[in-house]
């Protein structure tokens, strides 16, 4: 495959590197002429000086020849830009974007650029694994994120506890699918009492998240 | 008319000074505090500390009820995402951006983006000067 990075940074570096070692013809576009030397030093003449965001930096390039275009600057709104350019005038078929912010992902997918990826988003999703302390952990999206299903865990001081499900004023569109009790898992009828440390499994919607939050772990 | 300026450059401020005596209602943001001071002693619209190309500082900034939103700080690439912001998220009627790169212009009005090039006016402005 053709692959044309953008931005040689640290991300950009090491991913044409790994790139090239399985086999792939890559090319990285840098602006910095230091960062262009020392990839070219380390990695071989892979590495072109210019701008990834202008039409006659990715032509020179031949984006038009280019299977794969992943923009991975730092900076969010290069890569947008980057991305957008080799889309819509160099028609590459699969394009990948690096995002800082992890709101710019909904963002990015509305301008056409499906693929992101987020460092930000990621670490956030390992946290919300491993921390047990936090009440809202995404599990699992579903239907291309515009469903997903979270565990929320009942604290001590929520007004929910001793209330039946019946009585929760849930947002319309979420559902309780499972409780985890400390004697074991139920599916929740009305009129199941919620106690606290409870784990509740729901299916809900991304932007009734936190009403659903703060139902379940108000104080 | 209520407007956005996202950039309290020369040119930022002095449009919203140029809006702001027409009585209309401007909003302008910045990431530097320090870009206010170009804003003219009389400005009665509201000057704040933000990021245009993020949803939360353009609600601030009212961007949901303007008529317009005008992108015109130093990076062509933060005009065109967030003029895109203005237009397909806020659905802002009216939105502008300046973009220096002539060769980008060409391609974000291809993508519906009402974008002027600075360079372009202003090079066919002194070639019409010198041969007047």
């Amino acid at each position: 495959m053709y692959i044309i990075v953008i931005g040689g940074g640290k991300v950009g570096y090491y991913l044409s590197k790994a790139l090239l070692g399985e086999g792939h013809e890559v090319l990285v576009i840098e602006k910095d002429a230091t960062r262009v030397e020392r990839i070219e030093e380390e990695l071989g003449s892979i590495c072109m000086q210019g701008d990834g965001c202008e039409a006659a930096t990715l032509e020179e390039a031949g984006a038009e020849r280019a299977n794969l275009f992943a923009a991975v600057t730092d900076e969010d709104e290069d890569n947008l830009v980057a991305c957008q350019v080799a889309k819509h005038k160099f028609n590459v078929p699969r394009i990948i974007a690096r995002i800082g912010n992890p709101r710019n992902e909904a963002l990015f997918k509305k301008l056409g650029i499906d693929v992101t990826v987020s460092a930000t988003n990621l670490i956030l999703e390992y946290i919300e694994q491993e921390v047990p302390t936090h009440p809202l952990t995404h599990l699992r999206e579903l239907k291309e994120g515009e469903l997903e299903i979270v565990e929320v865990r009942i604290p001590s001081t929520s007004t929910a506890i001793g209330k039946e499900v019946r009585e929760l004023p849930l947002p319309p569109g979420s559902l309780l699918s499972l409780i985890v009790k400390e004697e074991g898992v139920q599916v929740p009828t009305p009129y199941t009492t919620l106690e606290a440390e409870d784990r509740v499994i729901a299916v809900t919607k991304p932007e009734l998240e936190e009403a659903l939050r703060n139902i379940l772990t108000g104080s | 008319m209520k407007v956005v300026i996202m950039g309290c450059g020369r040119v930022g401020a002095q449009l919203a000074a140029l809006l702001d005596i027409e009585g209309h209602e401007v909003t302008v943001l910045d990431v530097n505090s320090g870009s206010f001071r170009r804003l003219i002693p009389t400005f009665k619209g509201t000057a704040l500390l933000g990021d245009g190309t993020d949803e939360d500082s353009l609600r601030k900034a009212g961007i949901e009820e303007a008529d317009a939103f005008i992108a015109v700080t130093q990076g062509d690439n933060r005009n065109v995402m967030a003029a895109q912001i203005a237009k397909h998220i806020f659905n802002v009627p009216k939105v502008l951006c300046r973009i220096y790169d002539p060769l980008r212009e060409e391609l974000y009005q291809t993508l519906g983006l009402d974008a002027i090039s600075p360079t372009t006016v202003f090079a066919q402005l002194l070639k019409e000067k010198l041969l007047a």
